[in-house]
């Protein structure tokens, strides 16, 4: 690994002799400049509550004096009618989760189709599916929310009925499932494409029918278009309001975490102690995910943007 | 009060793992039935399984109802009764909504121009830099962040103390009073505010201008750059003369996708200004329309120009991917 090869060592030598002090510096400070308002988020969620108001979180450096407290009270103590954050964070796990694994399945399943059956029609579905992409959440709100509620009737006949799942997760699963799809579709697809013919023809020939096939030869092999449309898909539903707002029909034991977060930052008597503490929950868990998974992720917005 | 917590968690944890199980026995079946199934019955039956779950949905949850919106911004408030272009005739005509248009505009503007500015500058300061992992890693991480975790961050950036005698304690109106200047309420005094909100959405959509920019620069050919320094060329014109022209289609990608991100944008201005103060925009008022007026008629009419405000975009890209399919 230490003996470079002449073309690496060119390599290397362009590389010292483009990159420039100036701009690596202009480039660190504006990574510490994007950093400072998070860092100011964790620094005064550990401060005590006096501290918090009397004293800008700077001062944190020339007087530090940690307090789990702050945590405490937002996790565990309720406010009035309201559960502690905790009953939340578990809402935010138990809306993403389903709503993560419905619709890569479901989109595994048509990218698959899409891309190997041939049939009438398939690049117009393709091109259509495609479009929806980009239409706004907000066309679709209000004929889904009355959709869920009374079901779907036109004239006399009665297509779905009401199901009665108000209140429930349901919705906000089923919602974050039709949402997430176009795009889900869009990129398995395109990943989905690029598996040699031959291998699928080889699997037809040793008698391998579409479902075998499924399960032997393409899903092994999009496991990682996978892994990339699940970190984008898990960080756009943890952090989502809209859908929660509206799909969880106001219900406090289904609300996640972001629509109780922008309700105590709507209401007065919130004070900074439990509005950073509560902030940083709600952040910890993508961070996380982003950092850990943070190639897979760059992996799945490149795909999704820069085609060709 | 843990144990109440564990009271309504339990069900909830219940229809959780229910749901979850009834769904993968649901596929499992289906793959045994199909796997099993004469060749002539799995020819039909691969396109049910296939297809047929994903196509329903989304005709049914979003054609079907983007549909029924469009229809609904001819009715009246309770989608009773036609009412032609009325809800259009006041969308154009009342200053409140005109307000909301034109603050749109200026994110729709500043949004992606901002961020693809700022991420292409630093995605060309990092091409050749060392370690340039971890501050691409700061400045992506913003992405992560909730738009409502991201109001809270910034909120507290721009914090006012209405007091004279207390100290500041967010960041920009301390370094205010540092510097002898009046304290600002950032959020209140409007057209500077709505600046001040969308400073938030360019500091979540730079790294993503950033990655993709970058990414496509590690693909223009080292031999390109290097012939460009041996002719001589400055820095400025070897960025405007070679790279940038090079990337110039992923340019076009960034600011696109940053466009209908930022038309779409609700969760800030909810949850910093609630639309106050003269900074409300599209998604936020016709989430006021729908659900808080309960005014269906007005609050589809806003979707559809929402809607229309991307039909550019996706007729756009459709067009270029037909042209990909058939280059290849």
């Amino acid at each position: 690994m230490t003996t470079l090869t002449p073309a690496a060592t060119k390599r290397k030598k362009a590389k010292d002799a483009f990159s420039s002090p100036i701009a690596s510096g202009i480039a660190i400070v504006i990574a510490v400049l994007w950093t400072i308002p998070t860092f100011s988020l964790l620094v005064t969620s550990i401060r005590p509550e006096q501290d918090i108001n009397t004293s800008g979180w700077w001062t944190f450096f020339v007087n530090p004096s940690v307090s789990f407290e702050n945590y405490e009270k937002v996790l565990f103590v309720g406010t009035g009618v309201n559960p502690p954050m905790f009953q939340y964070f578990f809402n935010s796990l138990a809306v993403t989760i389903p709503s993560v694994i419905f619709p890569i399945t479901l989109a595994v399943f048509a990218a698959y189709a899409l891309a190997w059956f041939d049939f009438k029609g398939r690049d117009f579905i393709f091109f259509s599916i495609f479009a929806l992409q980009v239409v706004p959440l907000q066309l679709t709100l209000v004929p889904l929310l009355q959709l869920f509620a009374k079901g779907l009737v036109i004239g006399e006949t009665t297509l779905i009925p009401a199901l009665g799942i108000t209140g429930t997760y349901i919705p906000i699963w089923i919602a974050h499932t039709i949402f997430g799809l176009p795009l889900a579709i869009f990129l398995l697809h395109n990943f989905l494409r690029q598996i040699p013919r031959e291998l699928i023809e080889a699997g037809r020939v040793d008698g391998a029918n579409w479902f075998t096939m499924f399960t032997k030869i393409v899903l092994p092999l999009s496991i990682p278009a996978i892994a990339s449309f699940l970190i984008f898909q898990f960080l756009w539903v943890w952090n989502d309001l809209l859908v929660g707002l509206t799909f969880g029909a106001g219900s406090k034991s289904v609300a996640p975490m972001t629509v109780r977060l922008a309700e105590m930052v709507g209401t007065r008597g919130s004070g900074w102690e439990v509005l950073t503490a509560g902030a940083f929950v709600s952040i910890i868990v993508p961070l996380i995910v982003f950092f850990a998974l943070q190639r897979y992720f760059v992996r799945g917005l490149l795909a999704g943007s820069v085609k060709g | 009060m843990r144990n109440t917590l564990w009271e309504t968690i339990a069900p909830n944890l219940t229809l959780l793992v229910i749901s979850l199980a009834a769904f993968a026995a649901v596929i499992y079946a289906l793959f045994l039935i199909g796997s099993r199934a004469s060749v002539k019955w799995q020819g039909w039956l691969r396109y049910g399984v296939f297809l047929g779950p994903a196509l329903l949905l989304l005709l049914v949850g979003l054609i079907y109802p983007a549909l029924r919106t469009l229809w609904m911004s001819f009715m009246d408030k309770s989608s009773e009764n036609f009412i032609g272009f009325d809800n259009y005739i006041w969308a154009f005509s009342i200053p409140e909504i005109q307000i909301v248009l034109r603050n749109t505009m200026l994110w729709v503007i500043f949004v992606p121009l901002l961020s693809t500015l700022i991420g292409l500058a630093i995605a060309y300061m990092t091409d050749r830099m060392k370690r340039a992992g971890i501050v691409k890693s700061l400045i992506f991480m913003p992405m992560a962040i909730s738009f409502v975790g991201a109001s809270v961050i910034w909120n507290f950036v721009y914090n006012f103390e209405p007091s004279e005698n207390k100290p500041e304690i967010g960041l920009l109106n301390a370094i205010n009073r540092g510097l002898g200047l009046e304290p600002q309420n950032f959020l209140l005094t409007p057209p500077w505010n709505t600046f001040f909100l969308i400073i938030v959405l360019v500091w979540i959509q730079t790294g993503f201008a950033m990655v993709i920019l970058s990414a496509a620069m590690k693909n223009v050919p080292d031999e390109v750059v290097e012939a460009a320094m041996l002719d001589g060329a400055s820095n400025w014109r070897r960025f405007t003369r070679v790279t940038l022209p090079m990337i110039r289609g992923t340019v076009v990608v960034v600011l696109t996708t940053i466009t209908i991100g930022t038309l779409k944008v609700f969760d800030i201005v909810r949850t910093m200004t609630g639309g106050n103060f003269q900074t409300n925009v599209i998604a936020n008022e016709m989430y006021a329309q729908s659900f808080r007026q309960l005014n269906y008629g007005q609050g589809s009419t806003l979707a559809v120009i929402l809607f229309i405000g991307v039909v550019p975009i996706i007729w756009y890209n459709v067009r270029q991917l037909r042209l990909e399919r058939t280059e290849r």
